[in-house]
């Protein structure tokens, strides 16, 4: 390593710095060199105390804390896909054809990570030696996530168009990494959702579905929807109609997505929302290593409980009667409260707007899943909201506080 | 000895081009460019922008009712009682729009259908009754023609330049009035057809057309460094 430096140092830098003749690609040697090795920076003026951890391990703590998600969910593509060809059965989920469906899960979940890094990090640094800022590393983790929440099937080019918007409207707009109102892979997502519906909604959650559809390949009771699809399809149908008892039968003990099925991520979803099991785990590690807000993930989680508890006591249509904690499992809910709501830049700041940002978005979930079956995965939409609601939240506590100790020092001095 | 003696020099007519009033032409098109500096007229260029053909016609309403609308009050501006200027204002637009809207329901019904009430609309757009206010109350018609031509072209091109993208990439056509949409993209692209293109539906939803016009702005200012505000 230290040879590696040396060369670095001796060699490399020059070439960079003062009249060096690739001085004009200093950026991208600062950005690799700050990767390497801990930066010398130290601070200017004034006496700080700082934290060992920099932007860049914050960012890698998060992608480790996807891994258990992203191999879950490569694995999972596998097992959908043949588990829809009728290859394998549920009697053994685990340790049929194993290796064919990492196989399977990583042809499609690699090109969708290059394609997501390769356009958002290419767009970085052409914005970065345009403004002569250095390259942060603001995108590791939405590069990571944008793969991570799309449709297995869906086309790259599409998956360049909405990162590259993303990264522009949501991020560089606003002024780059730290200064986004919305999250930026939720953006890229709502904008393929509005962009390219028939590629992000109806019956494409499994890898090649359609090809089998169409071909009479697909094992019985395989359609390639996802659980929320199945259960929108129950809205404004009678309860104990034809259409939504069979729906239902399909989230019983034993059905297709149960409860135990839908919390481990054995069902067909976007690439690695799937499993509320990886997403717990990925919590653990965000709250030990302190990256993650507790309050953020907890009150989410409290919020689409109270949701799903309020809508199972009314129980108006069958998408209601189901559980609270079966709602969510389901779904890209966990997925979102874990990497998506607790996004530092774009959720609130306060501790007490945490608490009231994330009970609010995990209620929203809930109620825009089930009011309207034409945006199934509410966690999206509720999670954007949140976002633009978050300096709102944030003003009103920080009022509050002011006003609270107005009252106080008024009091002392009376 | 001479006696000085001084002529009265007597005002040089104006000739309608001098360089002040060439500008009037010329600054709304970038400096003061109604939509994209002073934020006028927003919505029409939000709603009526999904096709070039619309916003086509649109402009040349708007061209059509700024002029007369302009000329107009200009040369009644020494008459209008100051109180009630705005009404009298409004009656000038108003008619004009009238005239308008009965023009195109009788010659393009299609066209008019598709615009709707923003045709009815000009009425109440901003650009229209500020260039009335701002400029055609305190200023002979020449100029108030020049300014009115202006600004409406001003308008116009932030429309097509907005038309052009939203056509373009969200239904993968062009159209102009008269012609139609024409479809240039082979249907052997599209995903239903097997191939691997899909128009992106975004761009037909209003929130694309704010996307598209705040990138205008963005590029705009990026070029025209003196329109960036200081904070």
């Amino acid at each position: 390593m230290k040879a590696l430096h040396k060369l670095i140092e001796e060699r490399v830098k020059p070439n960079f710095t003062g009249d060096g003749k690739l001085k004009r690609f200093w950026v991208v040697f600062d950005a690799l060199e700050t990767f390497l090795f801990t930066p010398g920076h130290t601070t200017a003026k004034g006496v700080h105390v700082r934290d060992g951890i920099d932007l860049k391990r914050t960012m890698f703590l998060v992608i480790v804390a996807m891994i258990p998600a992203l191999l879950f969910g490569t694995w999972n593509i596998g097992h959908q896909y043949y588990l829809s060809l009728g290859d394998i059965t549920t009697a053994d989920p685990w340790t049929a054809m194993f290796l064919d469906k990492i196989i399977v899960g990583a042809i499609k979940v690699v090109p969708l990570i290059v394609v997501s890094y390769a356009t958002g990090l290419g767009i970085e640094f052409v914005i970065a030696g345009i403004n002569g800022h250095a390259i942060n590393e603001g995108f590791l983790v939405s590069g990571m996530l944008i793969p991570l929440i799309m449709p297995v099937d869906v086309p790259l080019w599409m998956v360049a168009v909405a990162t590259a918007f993303a990264v522009l409207i949501a991020k560089e707009v606003f002024g780059g990494t730290g200064m986004n109102i919305l999250n930026v892979a939720l953006t890229c997502r709502a904008f393929l959702f509005f962009a390219y519906p028939k590629q992000m909604s109806g019956e494409i959650w499994i890898h090649d579905v359609m090809a089998a559809k169409s071909g009479g390949l697909l094992a019985d009771g395989y359609t390639g929807a996802t659980a929320l699809g199945h259960l929108a399809n129950t809205v404004g149908q009678p309860v104990q109609g034809e259409v939504s008892n069979g729906v239902m039968s399909m989230f019983a003990d034993g059905g297709m997505f149960s409860l135990m099925n839908c919390f481990i991520g054995t069902i067909p979803g976007s690439v690695a929302e799937t499993s509320a099991l990886a997403a717990l785990v990925g919590a653990a590690i965000l709250i030990w290593t302190g990256i993650g807000s507790w309050r953020i993930i907890s009150s989410f989680i409290v919020g689409g409980l109270v949701m799903g508890a309020i809508f199972n006591l009314l129980s108006l249509n069958a998408y209601m009667t189901i559980g609270p904690v079966h709602q969510i499992v389901m779904g890209g809910f966990m997925f979102g409260a874990v990497f998506m709501a607790t996004d530092p830049v774009s959720a609130a700041q306060t501790s007490t707007g945490k608490w009231v940002y994330g009970f609010l978005g995990g209620l929203f979930s809930i109620m825009i899943r089930v009011f309207n079956p034409a945006y199934p995965e509410g966690v999206m939409m509720a999670i954007l909201f949140m976002n633009v609601m978050a300096p709102t939240i944030d003003h009103y506590v920080i009022e509050a506080n002011i006003r609270r100790r107005e009252k106080r020092l008024t009091a002392a001095v009376a | 000895m001479s006696t000085e003696t001084t002529t009265a020099v007597e005002p040089k007519r104006e000739s309608l081009f001098s360089k002040k009033n060439r500008k009037l032409l010329t600054d709304p098109l970038d400096d003061s460019n109604p939509i994209t500096v002073q934020v006028l007229g927003i919505c029409s260029a939000l709603a009526i922008t999904v096709q070039v053909q619309q916003a086509v016609i649109m402009s040349l309403a708007v061209l059509f009712v700024m002029i007369g609308g302009n000329v107009i009050v200009s040369m009644m501006r020494n008459i209008i009682p100051d109180r009630i200027r705005i009404i009298v204002q409004l009656v000038v637009i108003a008619s004009l729009v009238i005239i308008v809207d009965e023009v195109l329901k009788a010659y393009s019904p299609d066209i008019s259908e598709k615009l709707s009430v923003f045709v009815g609309l000009i009425i109440t757009n901003c650009i229209i009754m500020g260039r009335l206010e701002a400029f055609a109350l305190g200023n002979k018609p020449g100029p108030a023609m020049l300014d009115a031509v202006g600004n409406a072209m001003g308008y116009a091109w932030i429309l097509l330049a907005v038309a052009l993208v939203r056509e373009v990439f969200g239904s993968g056509a062009i159209s102009f009035p008269g012609v139609g949409q024409v479809k240039f993209l082979p249907e052997g692209w599209f995903m239903a057809n097997g191939g691997f293109y899909e128009n992106n539906n975004l761009m037909i939803l209003p929130p694309m057309a704010l996307i598209t016009v705040g990138i205008i702005i963005w590029i705009q200012r990026s070029r025209n460094r003196s329109l960036i505000e200081e904070n």
